[in-house]
Formats: C-alpha cells, sequence, structure tokens
C-alpha cells in the first residue's frame, strides 16, 4: 500500500492502539468506496427506469436516420469529443495521483489544473448541448413541432434531460471538489506520505467518468 | 454528562477540549448526543403518527360523527390522514428509532470505538432528518392539504393534482422523502464504514452482537435501497412540476414503473425495520435468559440471508397489479423462503430462553413479546406470499393487520425494549421497572385487541383506505367490530401514558444507573453512564463473544467482553467490570 502511513494514522485509536484490520484502508476512502455503491444504485434506479420505458414504448428516435423520418435529435458529434475530454481527465486524474505518489509536486499541480479544466469543459459544452436542444424543442416536454416528427418525443426528452442533468450535476460537484483538492495541492497541503484527498475525490471522479460511458452508450448510440 | 466528566477527571482524551453547550448539544458530532437527539425527535413524531391513527380509528368506528372538540373527518382529510400516519410512522418514527438511536448510540460504544468513522457527516444526516421531518409537518398545513395517494404514493393518483386534489401537499412530501434517503443515506455510510474499520482489537466480526450485525446488513440494505427510491421520487417530482412523463400513461408513461421502483425500495425498507429489531432483541433475551444466544453463527446467516432474500421479492406487493402469472409464482416461492430464515431466528430465540435463568426484567418482557407477536405478523405474512389466496386478502384489512404485527408488534416492542434497556446508558438513571411492566402489560393486551381484529375486518373484505365503511351494506355487519377496534386503539393510546411519565419522572428524578445495571458482557457496560465524551478511558481489548452468561470458568453468571480469562486477572477483571459503582 503506498499509502500505508495515511491509513494507520486514520485507523489508529487513543492511546496508540490500533482497530482490528477491518479492510485496510483509511476510513475515508472506505466510505467513498461505500458511497459510490450508492451511487450505482441511483443511477440504476434512473437507467432502469429508462429502459422500461424505452422498451415499453415500442417505436423510438434512432440515431443514423434524419431527424425528419424520426430520428434523434442529439448532437452525437458534439458529445462524442466531450466523451472523449471526459475520459482524459481520467487519464490526468490517474496521472496527477500518480505523481503525488512519487512525491512530485509539480505534476500533481498540472494534472490535477488539467483534470478541472476538462471537466469544467465538459459541463460547458454540456450546458451548450441543452441550450441547442432547447431552441429545437426538445425539452422534457417536447415543442409541438418536435413531438409531431420525434416518436415518443415527451418520453425521450423526459429520461434525456432526468438521466443527463442528473450526470451532470455530478461533474458539477466533482468540478468543486476538484478545485478544492487542486487549491490545497497548490499550497502544498499534500506529500508522498499523505495525498488521501486526492485518492478519494479521484475515486469519485472515475465513477462519474464511468457513468458517464455508460449514459452515452444507451442514451446517445444505440 | 457534565458530572461525569468532572468524574473522570484526567481519564478524557487529547481530542475532548471543552465545547460549547451548542456544539454539544444542538450541532453535536458526538455519536450518542446525535443517538439521543434521534430518540427524541422519534419519539416526537411517533405521538404526532399516534393522534393521526387515533383520528383515523374514529373516522372507522364512527363514520361522519365529529370529532371531539372538533369537526368531522371530510375523505380529503380522511385520505390525507392515511397518508401520513403511514410516512410518519415508518420514515419518521420507526426507521429513526433503529437506525438513529440505537444505530448511532451503540455501534461505536459497542465496538470499542470512540466514536464514528464521520462524526460531522453524522451531524450532518441528523440536521437533515430534522428538516426532511419539518417539510413533512409543513405539508399538514399548506392550501389544498397534506398528500392523500398513500403512503406509497401510486400514480397517477400521486401524479397529477388532478387525481387526488393535492399539488403543493404530494410535492412536500416527495422533496421530504429525497431529504430522509439523504440523511439515511449519510447514515449507512457512517455505520458500515465504522463497522468495518473501527472495532477495537479482538472485536471479530463473529464476536460483534448480534444487535450490531443486524444494524451493519440495515445499513448495506438501506445504502442499496435508498437511492432508488430517491431515484423514483425525483422522476415523481419532475412529473408534478416539469412535465415529464414517466409515470402518466397519456404520454407514454408507465405508472406500474412506479410500483416496481418503489416495492424494490419498498420491501428491503420491511426488513430495514425489521433486522434491528430482531438484533436488538437478540440481545436482551440472551441477557435475561442468562445463557448464550442459541446458535450464534445461524442467527448471523439468517439475517444475511432475510437481507439477501429481501432484494428478489418485491413483486409480492404486485400480485393484483397485472403481471404475468408465471413471475407471480417466482415471487410467490422467493416469498415463502424467507420464512426458513425466519423460523431459524423464532427458534433460536426459543432455543436461548428454554431453560434459562428467566429474568423477566421489562426489557425482558418487551423481548418476548416481540418474538410472540412478530410470529404471528411472520404467519400472517406467508397468507399475502401465496399469490390465490392474496387475490382474496389484496388491500385489505388483513394486510393492516399483518403490517401492524410486524411493525408495531416487531419494530416498535423491540425499540421499547431498547429504551428501556439502554436509558440508564444513555442517560445514567434507571427507569422505573414497575411503571415499565404496567406500560408492557397494558400495552401488549391492549394491542392484541385493537390489531387481531383487524385480521376478521380484511376476511371480511373491508378495504383499507376507505373513509367510510357503512356505505357497503356487505360492511355494515362488521361495523361492531369495527367500534371495538377503535376503542381498543383509544385505550392502547392512552397505555402509553405510564411510559411517558415514566421516561420524564425517570429523566430527572430515577434513581443513580450503576455501571452494569442488566450485568450484561458489552464493551458499552464497561464505562460510566452515561459514558464520556470519547467513550473509553483506554481503546479496550476483547477476548469473547458477546453471550458468555453462565459461564462455568467464571464465578460470576456473565463474562464481559473485555475481561480476559487467565489466572490472577481474571477475578478482578470481572468483578472490577460488574459490580458498579
Amino acid at each position: 500500500m503506498a499509502n500505508e502511513s495515511v491509513m494507520n494514522e486514520a485507523i489508529a485509536m487513543p492511546g496508540g492502539v490500533h482497530a482490528e484490520p477491518g479492510m485496510q484502508v483509511y476510513n475515508q476512502k472506505l466510505g467513498m468506496w461505500v458511497f459510490l455503491a450508492s451511487e450505482v444504485m441511483f443511477f440504476t434506479g434512473l437507467i432502469g427506469a429508462y429502459i422500461i420505458l424505452r422498451f415499453g414504448a415500442g417505436d423510438w428516435a434512432l440515431p443514423g436516420i434524419p431527424l425528419e423520418e424520426g430520428g434523434t435529435p442529439l448532437n452525437i458529434n458534439l458529445t462524442a469529443i466531450n466523451t472523449f475530454m471526459l475520459i482524459c481527465s481520467s487519464v490526468t486524474m490517474v496521472k496527477a495521483f500518480a505523481a503525488i505518489e512519487h512525491g512530485d509536486q509539480k505534476g500533481l499541480r498540472r494534472f490535477l489544473l488539467l483534470t478541472v479544466l476538462l471537466g469544467a469543459s465538459f459541463v460547458g459544452i454540456q450546458i451548450y448541448e441543452y441550450m441547442e436542444l432547447v431552441h429545437e424543442g426538445f425539452m422534457p416536454r417536447c415543442s409541438d413541432e418536435l413531438a409531431a416528427i420525434v416518436p415518443n418525443c415527451h418520453l425521450f426528452g423526459s429520461t434525456f434531460y432526468t438521466m443527463t442533468g442528473f450526470h451532470g450535476t455530478h461533474v458539477s460537484l466533482g468540478v468543486v471538489a476538484l478545485i478544492w483538492v487542486t487549491v490545497k495541492a497548490f499550497r502544498g497541503q499534500y506529500s508522498k506520505e499523505n495525498h488521501g484527498g486526492v485518492e478519494v475525490v479521484g475515486l469519485y471522479w472515475h465513477f462519474v467518468d464511468l457513468v458517464w460511458i455508460m449514459l452515452f452508450t444507451i442514451v446517445y448510440l444505440i | 454528562m457534565a458530572t461525569a466528566e468532572a468524574t473522570m477527571g484526567g481519564m478524557a482524551h487529547a481530542h475532548h477540549e471543552e465545547q460549547s453547550f451548542i456544539r454539544s448539544y444542538i450541532f453535536a458530532t458526538d455519536h450518542k448526543i446525535i443517538g439521543i437527539q434521534f430518540l427524541f425527535a422519534s419519539l416526537f413524531f411517533l405521538l404526532v403518527g399516534g393522534i393521526m391513527a387515533l383520528l383515523i380509528r374514529w373516522q372507522l368506528g364512527f363514520p361522519g360523527q365529529a370529532v371531539p372538540f372538533g369537526d368531522p373527518i371530510s375523505p380529503k382529510s380522511y385520505n390525507a390522514l392515511v397518508t401520513m400516519h403511514g410516512t410518519i410512522m415508518v420514515f419518521f418514527a420507526l426507521m429513526p428509532m433503529v437506525m438513529g438511536v440505537f444505530a448511532n448510540y451503540l455501534i461505536p460504544l459497542k465496538l470499542g470505538a470512540p466514536d464514528m468513522a464521520f462524526p460531522r457527516l453524522n451531524m450532518l444526516s441528523f440536521w437533515m432528518f430534522v428538516s426532511s421531518g419539518t417539510v413533512a409537518m409543513a405539508s399538514l398545513y399548506v392550501e389544498g392539504g397534506a398528500a392523500g395517494a398513500g403512503w406509497t404514493a401510486y400514480p397517477p393518483l400521486s401524479g397529477a393534482a388532478q387525481y387526488s386534489g393535492v399539488s403543493l401537499g404530494q410535492q412536500l412530501w416527495i422533496v421530504s422523502l429525497i431529504l430522509f434517503g439523504a440523511s439515511s443515506l449519510l447514515g449507512s455510510v457512517n455505520y458500515i464504514t465504522t463497522v468495518i474499520n473501527m472495532r477495537a482489537p479482538g472485536m471479530t466480526l463473529f464476536r460483534m452482537p448480534l444487535s450490531i450485525w443486524s444494524l451493519f446488513i440495515t445499513a448495506i440494505l438501506a445504502l442499496l435501497a435508498v437511492p432508488i427510491i430517491a431515484a423514483a421520487a425525483i422522476m415523481l417530482l419532475f412529473d408534478q412540476t416539469i412535465g415529464t412523463t414517466f409515470f402518466l400513461p397519456a404520454d407514454g408513461g408507465q405508472p406500474l414503473l412506479w410500483q416496481h421502483l418503489f416495492w424494490f425500495f419498498g420491501h428491503p425498507e420491511v426488513y430495514i425495520l425489521i433486522l434491528p429489531a430482531m438484533g436488538i432483541v437478540s440481545d436482551i433475551l440472551a441477557n435475561g435468559s442468562r445463557k448464550p444466544i442459541f446458535g450464534y453463527h445461524s442467527m448471523v446467516y439468517a439475517i444475511i440471508t432475510i437481507a439477501f432474500l429481501g432484494w428478489i421479492v418485491w413483486g409480492h406487493h404486485m400480485f393484483q397489479s397485472g403481471m404475468n402469472p408465471l413471475l407471480g409464482t417466482t415471487f410467490m416461492i422467493s416469498t415463502m423462503a424467507i420464512a426458513i430464515p425466519s423460523a431459524i431466528k423464532v427458534f433460536n430465540w426459543l432455543g436461548t430462553m428454554w431453560r434459562g435463568n428467566l429474568q423477566f426484567h421489562t426489557p425482558m418482557l418487551w423481548a418476548i413479546g416481540f418474538v410472540s407477536l412478530f410470529t404471528i405478523g411472520g404467519l400472517s405474512g406467508i397468507f399475502m406470499a401465496s399469490a390465490s389466496v392474496d387475490i382474496f386478502i389484496h388491500d385489505t384489512y388483513f394486510i393492516v393487520a399483518h403490517i401492524h404485527y410486524v411493525l408495531f408488534g416487531g419494530t416498535l416492542m423491540a425499540s421499547f425494549a431498547g429504551i428501556y434497556f439502554w436509558f440508564p446508558k444513555m442517560f445514567g438513571r434507571m427507569m422505573s421497572e414497575r411503571l415499565g411492566k404496567i406500560h408492557f402489560f397494558l400495552t401488549f393486551i391492549l394491542y392484541n385487541l385493537a390489531f387481531f381484529p383487524m385480521h376478521l375486518l380484511g376476511m371480511g373484505g373491508h378495504m383499507r383506505r376507505i373513509a367510510d365503511p357503512t356505505q357497503y351494506e356487505f360492511l355494515r355487519p362488521l361495523q361492531p367490530l369495527n367500534q371495538f377496534i377503535s376503542v381498543s386503539v383509544f385505550l392502547l393510546f392512552l397505555a402509553q401514558i405510564p411510559f411517558v411519565i415514566n421516561f420524564f419522572t425517570s429523566l430527572f428524578k430515577g434513581e443513580q444507573a450503576p455501571l452494569n445495571p442488566w450485568k450484561d458482557n458489552g464493551l458499552e457496560w464497561t464505562v460510566p453512564s452515561p459514558p464520556p465524551h470519547g467513550n473509553f478511558e483506554t481503546t479496550p481489548t476483547v477476548y469473547h463473544g458477546p453471550y458468555e452468561f453462565s459461564s462455568p470458568l467464571v464465578e460470576e453468571d456473565f463474562l464481559p467482553q473485555n475481561a480476559p480469562l487467565n489466572g490472577g486477572e481474571r477475578k478482578a477483571a470481572t468483578v472490577g467490570a460488574g459490580a458498579g459503582e
């Protein structure tokens, strides 16, 4: 374990005694894993509802068909670029963590800053995407013109905005957490031995990334 | 608390700086204070829910007559009463009772930890609960009245104001449910992390008391089930506010989807309510029988099995909602399978008491009451699990009887057992045994008079949520039974007065509690009553399981978990821990 000292410090009890070995990870990391389990269930609820509604509805707007013939109103190319950026931000997050594991302060700061930038750009592009879609009349309750050509447009809008909206909220909260970690990194508050914050926020960030890969696939691509 | 701190002198740890009143008792991070805060909050909601029950029973027993000192209850207010009674009792009285009071108070103390893994998250969890309860109470006073779609909030009834006549009340109901979910989620993360990582040296998983095992498994259930209802509640809120169509059939939505999501959460939820009760009762029964719990390991595996099966049975709430009979059969079989681990538990409790040196102290009486009533509730559950029988009894008072046998007879009885048992530790004073026993016997008898006849009403076809049974000719002959139930419920409510008197007089004037009044083995009984901030002077080391009663190896009939068993140390340790002050 790279952060053995972090771990031992966290589970040490008063009087210098150590607790039963438990999971051999420090509390914050374990707590984040446990929390992520509940997040998995939350998105399972949203995605499960989408699957039931979509396949219960029969006809659905598919990619690869022009909008006028019942195609999807979504801009897949733009979101593909966005997806790529989010995946890259996971890579930079890993690089930031690897840097501080070796005590590389400069690397930590550089890669954290990159991660924040990529994450914030994702949110920015998603907001732009929403504005364009709303302009076209694609909303939780579609405009009459769009509802006439897009099959089950209201249902599509309901599920689309709920799922991607909650994901976007998660990314935004992740960006806020990352900014906090980055500020701490610039103040030199992490070290080779003590960098639990980077790891815990990193875990959350990878989870958010992973959820998006699923959402992008089932909402945009199939 | 303050006197205990003073007598403890230099025992306190480094991080025990003096704290202001607000930090110590209002925005407290100490798990014991948070547990006590939850206790007062859930007792308050128990009273509110209880008063609503009285109003419901007034209307059913004497339909259309004016409530004493009030007006007659309109059908719309009756709907709101039924909805809010269920909501408040399940989410704001019973769940915080088991998962707020006992989980908070017992987990660190029984595991030998100084506090929860995340004390500040714990505080946040309590205050989110308060805000959620406030929103729920506020919904009683808004225009259009409180939510009226039942505690299960089935759409389309709950989906749009035109069906139930309630809009803002229903939305506040959803918001309070989401806040409640967030609160319970934070609690679960805390409990799970604490149980895994914060156990004192020697406290292996299979030396944990069954109360902690059940709270641990329950926390996992809540962690995974609550997000589902949060997702569903958010969709329902969007249907009402921003025009989505998740559950509204007019635009392709599916009302049945809500039922699936609700019960996918709702069935684990009933185990969230009953498993901690089982754990508390196991602890108290072993103590009151002065015998090791019968089949400790099988008890643990039974808890885990019940929790697992709880995930694959939700469809049994929906036999009448339109379901492929083949699917119904699989739900029926998996539901009936739960009877096996439940029976293991009941037989183990009986085995624990069998030929024990029974001590009928108040907590023990409540625990025995739990076992008897839970058994009745469990057996009526098997009737409903059978899809063909359920056609007849679905949505009748049989269901109401069943839910009250497991939640009142089960969870609430165990909660009373737990309150009487741990009150001395919480407040440093003993409760009156005499008042406690009066409370128990009156409650036990009146409870059965109130709820057992509901099975008969259900068999007679009395529907579950109608405001006026007398409008149906076939229900009119049952009206005397309805009145009998109503009177029993009024008396049952009055029977709680001894508890209120006992609780508050003991709080201020009760006899000083010794260290270990029940001669129990748990680590919480080795620290002063009430325990100081930080709990343990030095981290205890654990040598035994929690149920070493009447061990032939020691003179006393109990053996605290932290008492070593080697030669000269042995006697000193047991006497020191047991003799009290």
